[in-house]
């Protein structure tokens, strides 16, 4: 098998990651849910990485696969701590929609 | 000899010195109530002044043209094609000396004399107050040093004016003795008793005080613009460079200033209008006079120094020192003289109706100094210095010997509320005043040295021969004689008016019977007072010899005569002089007749007032200060009040600030608010907005 | 359409369509599992794009971290429901609008001539080697030049660990007050 038969235009991948990331804003923007808040923050990044392997390979500077690693790992951590947030809260509001907290409007 | 020249700036740096001194160390040189020492300082600093400038004068006897002593450069901008520059130079020359020798000179007989006079002052007003023991000495100790402090700031800055070789530098001197008028004359600015109509003394004070510095703020200003002008057209405020090329340039050079063109001649007297402007406010002629009356408010050494013998005389210095200027503008030489002419005649007759003693001394001082300005806008120089150094002696004199009477009184007045039970004093109504004539008589009896050197100076200054006075005043009635009727019969008519007011005042103060309890007992004023009276009477006396108009006896004539330019020696003219004295003589006997005969009793009014509504528009100065008031005054305060109250505060304050801009301040972010809803979604959709905008545009613009 | 296109274009669909699926489901456990299949479908991207070290690293890390906390998470707050009925309502055509330009100016980058003639590169075309997208080529690369990013982003998962530690805690009893207030329990 070569690889060239596998090869796919850089752009696809554009494409993709672009549909994607939208996919996530418009999770971010629409559901009230905050988990699945994060969840659509954590697609986002996703969209992001894949952008990020696209063109690593098309560049071929491994640089860009350090990066996709350095973005899984901090959005391990904001999940971590994002959950513990939207925890904390519910004990407080018994409630995860996040239409709730609006107490610091003007 | 020219080495000599170079001890000039000691002239300056010596009263500053003793001011610096007094400032430090000046409480420290007074450690009990009788102390002296802040004044001992401030008068031998006066002296070093008197001894550079005698020194001053002996350099200039080897080498008359004079020189020009700089000490630093303070400004120096070179531009492209105009350039300023202006040392600190001191110009000693013939005109400059004889200005050194009577400013230090008297001035330094009068800081003696204030020595003792302020130590009596002191003690009047701390009792006044009630003040005693070790209140009183702290209260004495400051103030007397406060007192020499500014006295030495003065002598100061009346040199720095006299010596100055620019404009710049006069204006300099000139700004600074306006400052030290003011202080002075609101010395006791805090005096807290009230006085006969009731007012509080101090505020009268201090309103005296910026009364004289805002009146002279209106002089000052026509003094800058003519030094702009002068810059402007001649390139430079020195006095030589200035003169040099005013006299090269033809009258009809055009000068551009701005859309017109004047010729120069037009321009010169534009200049010497306005320094005339300049001079009538610190020199007190009309329309600028009003202040020096209310300046008796000062202590009256203050009163002898800058409102009779230096400050006053700037005026005249400074125009005899632009004498080029003046003889360029015949118009404005004509001017001068009919203002000073005026000024001397109504001032004299109001000097006439006046009842204290301090008042008729200002009024005259107004009147010679009306003398001074008659003769130096007619061309006779020579005259109108002549005449400011007698006055100095003369004037001065009188003025301590008035503060010697008043301290007379005032420790008759203390003697008898000690002895006898009954305060009081005074005509029945009146509380004490020790300046009022109206209280004083038969003061010979109890003052003899006082009595003796006031007449002295009285005479000089009613112009009867030999004393000095005759020979200055004849001067300048020769000058005017001469050169324009109208000045001549103005100045004759003062000279009828000062012989009249001086023989009344004397006979009311020192002869006839007193006529309150106070001028009974009181009694002669300490040596160190009386001692530089007699100095000055003895100058009064011989004054004369200075410039006798006969050959060969010119001496201040032809001295003056190597500075300035358009000076001419005066010379004898029997019939001007026959008819001075006689008016002189003549005024003398009315006023014997008035009050010397039947001497004026306890309450017995003024027989001069027989003359109803004449004696009280004298008696009114003219109505001047009311007629001020309401031109000037009210309407201003009016202004600032509209400009205050309506403008700034109703309108800019409560309508634009707390209306307009408040009400659009907390409308426009009371809605702005509602953009803060605290929905997480709504902020990432801003940002999401954000967002999409810089993509679309960042597409559009490097990808389409 | 090459063999690697077809592949592509269907993974791409299963990615989409999990997506959407992740967006629309009012079920948070399916939410859940929908973002899962997306993950593994981003790891199937990276295996095509010569990066198998992150193709398992997402595997391992995302799927099998992130999404099992997520899942814990869920469990432990009982799902619950949010209501559909929105107080936002004019937010969501407003939202849409501008997911759809979004998407339009992907498309304009990705296609536009300037970005395709560079994404077209020599490089591209090349063959990669085995060793490219290899754990022993990342490691070379993360430990010489992005070594202190790498020190730092450890420092930064200590810090979420203790700071999710501490969000979570419950709040000691107050010992200093003996007031009247009574002593709440943490955090209600």
């Amino acid at each position: 098998m070569e690889e060239i038969a596998f090869l796919v235009p850089t752009s696809y991948y554009i494409i993709l990651s672009g549909v994607l990331f939208a996919i996530g804003v418009a999770g971010v923007l629409l559901r009230r849910n905050a988990i699945l808040l994060l969840m659509s923050v954590e697609l986002m990044l996703n969209s992001a990485n894949l952008a990020f392997a696209a063109f690593s390979r098309t560049f071929l500077d491994v640089g860009g696969q350090v990066f996709v690693f350095f973005v899984i790992t901090v959005a391990a951590a904001e999940v971590a701590v994002g959950l513990a947030l939207i925890v904390t809260i519910f004990h407080t509001k018994r409630s995860i929609d996040i239409d709730e907290l609006h107490a610091m409007e003007g | 000899m020219n080495g000599l020249f170079s001890i000039a700036p000691l002239i300056i740096a010596a009263p500053f010195a003793g001011m610096l001194v007094n400032i430090a160390f000046g409480r420290r040189l007074m450690p009990n109530k009788d102390s002296i020492g802040p004044g001992l300082v401030a008068s031998s600093m006066a002296g070093v002044s008197f001894l550079v400038a005698l020194l001053m004068f002996v350099a200039l006897l080897g080498s008359p043209q004079g020189a020009d002593v700089p000490v630093l450069t303070w400004i120096d901008i070179q531009g492209g094609d105009i350039s300023l520059n202006i040392p600190w130079t001191l110009k000693v020359d013939t005109l400059s000396s004889v200005m050194m020798l009577v400013v230090s000179g008297v001035g330094t007989v009068i800081h003696v004399y204030a020595i003792g006079y302020m130590h009596g002052d002191i003690d009047e007003k701390a009792y006044l107050r009630g003040l005693h023991g070790e209140e009183a000495l702290d209260f004495k100790r400051r103030r007397y040093v406060k007192f020499f402090t500014f006295f030495n700031l003065f002598l100061g800055s009346m040199l720095i004016l006299v010596t100055g070789n620019n404009y710049l530098m006069m204006f300099v001197g000139w700004e600074l003795v306006g400052l030290c008028s003011y202080l002075l004359i609101g010395f006791w600015f805090d005096s807290p008793e009230a006085n006969e109509s009731g007012k509080i003394v101090g505020v009268l004070n201090s309103e005296a005080g910026k009364k004289a510095f805002i009146v002279n703020r209106v002089g000052d200003f026509g003094m800058l613009l003519a030094l702009m002008l002068i810059f402007w057209t001649f390139g430079t405020l020195k006095f030589d460079d200035v003169f040099a090329r005013a006299a090269a340039a033809a009258p009809t050079t055009p000068i551009p200033l701005g859309p017109f063109t004047p010729a120069l001649g037009a321009v010169v007297t534009v200049i010497t209008l306005l320094l005339l402007l300049g001079a009538t406010g610190k020199s007190a002629q009309i329309p600028l006079f009003v202040w020096l009356p209310d300046a008796m408010a000062g202590p009256t050494p203050v009163s002898a120094l800058i409102h009779a013998a230096t400050m006053v005389t700037a005026g005249v210095y400074m125009i005899a020192r632009s004498n080029v200027l003046y003889a360029m503008a015949p118009v404005s030489g004509m001017t001068v003289a009919v203002i000073g002419g005026l000024t001397a005649f109504v001032s004299g007759t109001i000097a006439v109706a006046q009842f204290d003693i301090k008042r008729v001394l200002a009024y005259s001082t107004i009147s010679q100094l009306g003398f001074m300005f008659a003769a130096v806008g007619l061309g006779g120089y020579i005259a109108g210095i002549f005449h400011l150094a007698t006055h100095a002696f003369f004037k001065a004199l009188l003025f301590l010997s008035a503060g010697s009477v008043m301290h007379g009184m005032e420790h008759g007045h203390h003697a008898m509320a000690e002895g006898e039970n009954g305060g009081g004093g005074g005509d029945e109504g009146h509380p004490f005043d020790p300046q009022d004539m109206r209280q004083m008589g038969g003061l010979h009896k109890h003052m003899k040295t006082t009595t003796w050197v006031y007449i002295v100076g009285a005479l000089a200054l009613s112009g009867i021969p030999p004393l000095a006075g005759f020979w200055s005043k004849d001067e300048i009635l020769l000058e005017a004689s001469l050169n324009s009727t109208l000045v001549y019969v103005l100045l004759g008519a003062a000279t009828f008016f000062t012989a009249l007011y001086m023989g009344r005042q004397i006979f009311m103060v020192f002869f006839g019977s007193e006529r309150s309890e106070a001028a009974r007992h009181a009694h002669e004023s300490p040596p160190l007072m009386t001692t530089p009276l007699i100095v000055l009477a003895v100058l009064a006396i011989i004054g004369g010899l200075m410039n006798l108009p006969f050959g060969g006896f010119n001496q201040l004539g032809h001295w003056l005569e190597r500075s300035v330019v358009n000076a001419h020696t005066g010379s004898f003219n029997i019939d001007v002089s026959i008819t001075s004295t006689v008016l002189g003589l003549l005024a003398i006997g009315i006023s014997y007749l008035l009050y010397g005969r039947k001497p004026l009793e306890e309450g017995q009014r003024d027989p001069l007032s027989t003359t109803g509504p004449v004696f009280t528009f004298l008696n009114h100065k003219w109505y001047w200060d009311e007629l001020y008031d309401a031109l000037f005054v009210r309407p201003f305060n009016r202004l600032s009040e509209f400009l205050a109250n309506t403008i700034d505060w109703a309108f800019w304050h409560d309508f634009v600030h707390d209306g307009i801009i408040a009400q659009f301040v907390e409308g426009s972010s009371r809605s702005l608010r509602r953009v803060q809803t605290g929905y997480v979604r709504n902020y990432a959709l801003a940002v999401l907005l954000g967002v999409v905008a810089i993509l679309v545009y960042l597409v559009v613009r490097f990808l389409v | 359409m090459s063999f690697g296109t077809v592949l592509f274009l269907i993974l791409a669909l299963i990615a989409v369509v999990s997506a959407v699926g992740m967006l629309t489901s009012t079920n948070a456990v399916h939410a859940a599992l929908f973002l899962v299949t997306n993950f593994v479908c981003i790891a199937l991207f990276y295996l095509g794009l010569n990066a198998p070290f992150l193709a398992m690293v997402q595997i391992t890390i995302y799927t099998g971290a992130i999404m099992v906390l997520f899942l814990f998470v869920i469990m432990l707050l009982g799902a619950a429901q949010v209501s559909l009925r929105s107080t936002l309502r004019w937010h969501g055509p407003l939202a849409v609008v501008l997911v759809l330009m979004l998407i339009g100016v992907a498309g304009v980058m990705a296609f536009s001539p300037a970005v395709n003639n560079n994404l077209t590169s020599p490089l591209a075309l090349q063959e990669a080697s085995t060793a490219f997208g290899s754990p022993q080529a990342v490691g070379e690369v993360l430990f010489s030049n992005y070594l202190l990013p790498f020190q730092m982003v450890g420092i930064l998962l200590l810090v979420a660990m203790i700071g999710a530690v501490v969000l979570t805690r419950e709040a000691k009893k107050p010992t200093r007050q003996p007031g009247p207030e009574e002593s709440s329990p943490a955090g209600e």
